[in-house]
């Protein structure tokens, strides 16, 4: 085929494409549409979105600014029962489970980015870098448990109350 | 080059037709394969990842369940089981849910359903509910439509083959449910050849419109014909309802010659206000009867209860409650027009479709215009309640809806095919083949006071060769028709699941953002739940083993379990933890002798297992859940009867052996 046929044809290719598309109707703005399934199963595919440095510090989410006071025992004592029924199911303070321990969590993390991994986790999974390099590790997505904000402060100081210093933290089975 | 340029022109040409086909196929619809224009693609193509514009409900016939399909797409969306055990997610099968199958003969697992028909509010679809009759043994259903699931069975005491069966009044007061049989009442060993002085029908009257509380309001004892379909009354005519009957001739055998013998049978004309005035002023009579009425509660746990007597009316001691209208011929379908004036039969064997005036009715009444009594309820002369005749309706006039328009469309089985004429003229003004033998058709809202006059499905029975073939049965099959102008146009074939007998649509939106996405943990009420995996644990009661299982992404706990031996019946109770939209997990043991569960998060479900031989058994997760399904599994060691094998249990290498910690609250 010589150059010219084929440009001819190409172009025939082209435009007959563009006229199925124009018939089909379809506006390209589903394009856009979210990288994350409601299940939480990330898109790999999808590029992280600049985060602000208060985003990586604190996490992406409703908190903001946590006021820690002294350690409330009794907070700590009902932040348990959310946390047994709710996330002990696959994390423990000393031994790494189906997901992270958290018995140092704070050592790595501040009380604003716990609460939003808590109250946000599929935007977490999703843009986070360092939630994002903990899903390449775990495997399985933080799940949404649905807690209140109260509930998720309530599970914050029962973490709180639950720290482990950094040589025992490792010695789990 | 010569011969190149001459290749250049045919490449060219060629691809200039190619252009010129496709721009004529876009502008004018150009006509496709089977004579159906190529631009309704277009009119039912709902894009990926768009949503379609309506919801239709398709009763399943003979499956005994409901589908759930988008319109204009056709695509199928869900099963909802009803009366029909269901493996696919142990409706049936689940300790929590048995007892919605529950009757006065016992746990019956299989029924016919027919007609889903949508809660109304003043005349119009809520989206609320959907109810559902069951033919074989009567009962109706309430299916939530925030769950999509079967919340309340109520069966139907002397009553035989419920098909007239379950349409709603106005606002939601009253569903009712006829005598497709009539039998005798109360049920009791007869001669079938008694039929004419034994064997009644009853129109049954349930209330509707309180939630876990459906109750027999009254029940109307008519002659031993045949009632076959229903409609309320709407506007003018709200109060009454209306109700088909065939073989008045009363035969009891080879109906199809038998029951074809009179150029006229009946619709009845129920008063219910009236029917409700007898019963408070203590007309009506307490009938023995055993009845089963069944809920799904919002604990998710199945309860029932068995009732024991029915109010039951009769037209000698509550005058003005029914009336016969004569109606040709064994007809079929009743339907009301969305101004509450118009009664139109589907005359079944007539040659033309009669339609009944309710304001004439109601001065014939007034004006005592009777052809005759039987069995104290007047029968009103046909010419004096008739409103006219659509002629030349095709063959086999079965069922009519409306689209607000002015509008009404008949199915006719034998000659397949949708007429459509004018209310008040009579005149046929469009007709369209449809592939084959249709039934029931269904506009949105189209048998309410406001029809979304779009779309029509035609509902058929047969299908022969518009599918490919599936050995000796073919698919049964929807075909969705535009009806937005002034001629009907065929969009659409799909197929659907079990006899799509009949349906009901409406917008998406009114109900599709008020979904139920999961079940609060702090909510679960099951005895045997365990929430939180500190809460789970194994408990042996002699010879039942019950486990306390959670699960969540991706792990049973227990999921190592001993000290089962062969004579055990084991509990399964399966928590979900999720507390995510869309996250059930499935469990299924080898060997189990039901289904699986299917457990939404934070429901509580439970399967029962009875292990035969020693051996050990894995369990596991069914529905694909996260990256880690597969490892989403168990085992439980099963030992020979009377083993010394201690009970223990586990997950991650840590084994117990002490009953857990008592659940607060159970």
């Amino acid at each position: 085929m010589s150059r010219v046929q084929g440009v001819i044809a190409v172009a025939a290719v082209a435009v007959a494409a563009w006229l199925s598309a124009s018939c089909g109707g379809g506006d390209g703005g589903s394009e856009a549409a979210s990288t994350t399934t409601p299940g939480g199963v990330v898109n790999p595919a999808a590029t992280a979105a600049a985060l602000t440095e208060a985003q990586l510090t604190n996490g992406i989410g409703p908190v903001t600014k946590v006021d820690l006071g002294e350690l409330d025992d009794a907070m700590a004592a009902r932040g348990h029962d959310v946390f047994s029924l709710k996330c002990a199911a696959c994390h423990k303070m000393a031994e790494r489970y189906v997901g992270p321990p958290l018995g140092q969590v704070l050592s790595r993390h501040t009380p604003e980015y716990v609460m939003n991994m808590i109250l946000n986790p599929a935007e977490m999974v999703e843009k986070h870098p360092v939630v994002r390099d903990l899903l390449a590790q775990f495997m399985t997505p933080m799940p949404n448990q649905q807690l209140t904000s109260d509930e998720a402060r309530l599970v914050l100081e029962y973490l709180r109350s639950a720290q482990v210093p950094a040589d025992s933290a490792t010695a789990g089975k | 080059m010569k011969t190149q340029s001459k290749r250049t022109v045919i490449v060219a040409v060629t691809a200039a037709a190619v252009l010129g086909t496709l721009a004529y196929a876009c502008r004018t619809g150009g006509a496709g394969a089977g004579g159906v224009p190529s631009d309704v693609a277009l009119a039912v193509y709902v894009a990926p990842g768009q949503q379609d514009e309506f919801y239709a409900f398709f009763s399943g016939g003979f499956s005994g369940n409901l589908t759930v399909h988008g319109l204009p797409s056709g695509r199928l969306l869900k099963t909802v089981p009803v009366f029909s055990q269901f493996p696919e997610n142990g409706w049936g099968y689940a300790e929590e849910t048995k007892a919605m199958f529950n009757t006065s003969f016992g746990f019956i697992p299989w029924d016919d359903s027919h007609h889903p028909e949508l809660s109304q509010t003043d005349g119009v679809p809520d989206g609320r509910w959907l109810f559902i009759n069951a033919n074989n043994t009567p009962r109706v259903a309430r299916i939530d439509l925030t769950k999509f699931e079967t919340e309340e069975i109520l069966q139907i005491p002397n009553s035989a083959g419920n098909h007239g069966s379950p349409f709603i009044t106005p606002n939601s007061e009253y569903i009712v449910a006829a005598t497709r049989f009539s039998v005798p009442i109360p049920n009791r060993d007869v001669g079938i050849e008694s039929f004419a002085d034994d064997f009644k029908g009853t129109l049954t009257f349930i209330r509707a419109n309180q939630p876990g509380e459906m109750r027999i309001a009254f029940q109307i004892l008519v002659p031993g014909y045949n009632y076959d379909l229903a409609h309320a009354g709407k506007g003018p005519s709200d109060g009454w309802a209306f109700f088909t009957s065939y073989n008045s001739e009363q035969a009891h055998t080879l109906l199809e010659v038998n029951a074809s013998q009179k150029d006229k049978d009946f619709i009845a004309a129920v008063n219910w206000k009236r029917a409700e005035e007898c019963v408070a002023q203590g007309l009506g009579s307490a009938m023995p009867a055993e009845y089963a009425h069944n809920v799904l509660g919002e604990d998710r746990l199945a309860r029932s209860e068995m009732l024991t007597s029915v109010t039951v009316l009769e037209a000698p001691t509550c005058t003005d409650m029914v009336y016969f209208l004569p109606t040709p011929k064994s007809p079929h379908g009743v339907d009301v027009d969305p101004t509450g004036e118009y009664i139109v039969a589907g005359g079944k064997l007539a040659t033309v479709i009669p339609v009944h005036s309710f304001s004439k009715m109601v001065v014939a009444i007034a004006n005592k215009e009777f052809e005759e009594t039987i069995d104290g309820i007047p029968v009103l002369k046909y010419e004096s309640v008739m409103a006219g005749e659509v002629q030349n309706p095709g063959l086999g006039p079965l069922h009519t809806e409306f689209d607000g328009r002015g509008n009404a469309y008949t199915t006719a089985f034998i000659s397949s095919e949708i007429v459509k004429w004018r209310l008040g003229t009579w005149d046929v003004v469009d007709r369209i083949p449809v592939y084959y033998s249709v039934g029931h058709l269904s506009i949105p809202g189209g048998d309410s006071r406001q029809p979304w006059g779009k779309y029509l499905i035609a509902l058929n029975k047969i299908t022969k060769d518009r599918y490919l073939p599936t050995g000796p049965e073919l698919a049964q099959a929807a075909q969705l028709i535009d009806i937005s102008g002034d001629k009907m146009r065929l969009l659409l074939d799909f197929p659907t699941m079990g006899e799509p007998h009949y349906g009901q649509a409406l917008p998406a939106s009114i109900i599709k953002d008020r979904q139920v996405k999961m079940f609060a943990l702090e909510d679960n009420r099951n005895p045997n739940a365990a929430l939180g995996e500190d809460r789970a644990g194994v408990e042996r009661k002699g010879n039942a083993v019950h486990v306390k299982m959670t699960a969540i992404r991706t792990h049973f706990n227990p999921d190592n379990i001993e000290g089962i031996r062969v004579g055990d019946t084991v509990f399964f109770h399966v928590t979900n933890l999720e507390q995510d939209w869309d996250i059930p997990h499935g469990f299924a043991a080898m060997g189990a002798q039901n289904a699986e569960l299917l457990i939404m998060p934070g429901e509580t479900r439970t399967l029962v297992w009875v292990p035969k031989r020693a051996g050990i058994y894995p369990f596991y997760c069914t529905d694909f859940c996260s990256a880690l399904h597969q490892e989403m599994q168990g085992y439980a060691r099963v030992s020979p009867a009377g083993s010394s094998v201690a009970l223990r249990w586990g997950t991650g290498g840590t084994w117990n052996t002490a009953t857990p910690v008592a659940n607060d609250g159970n």
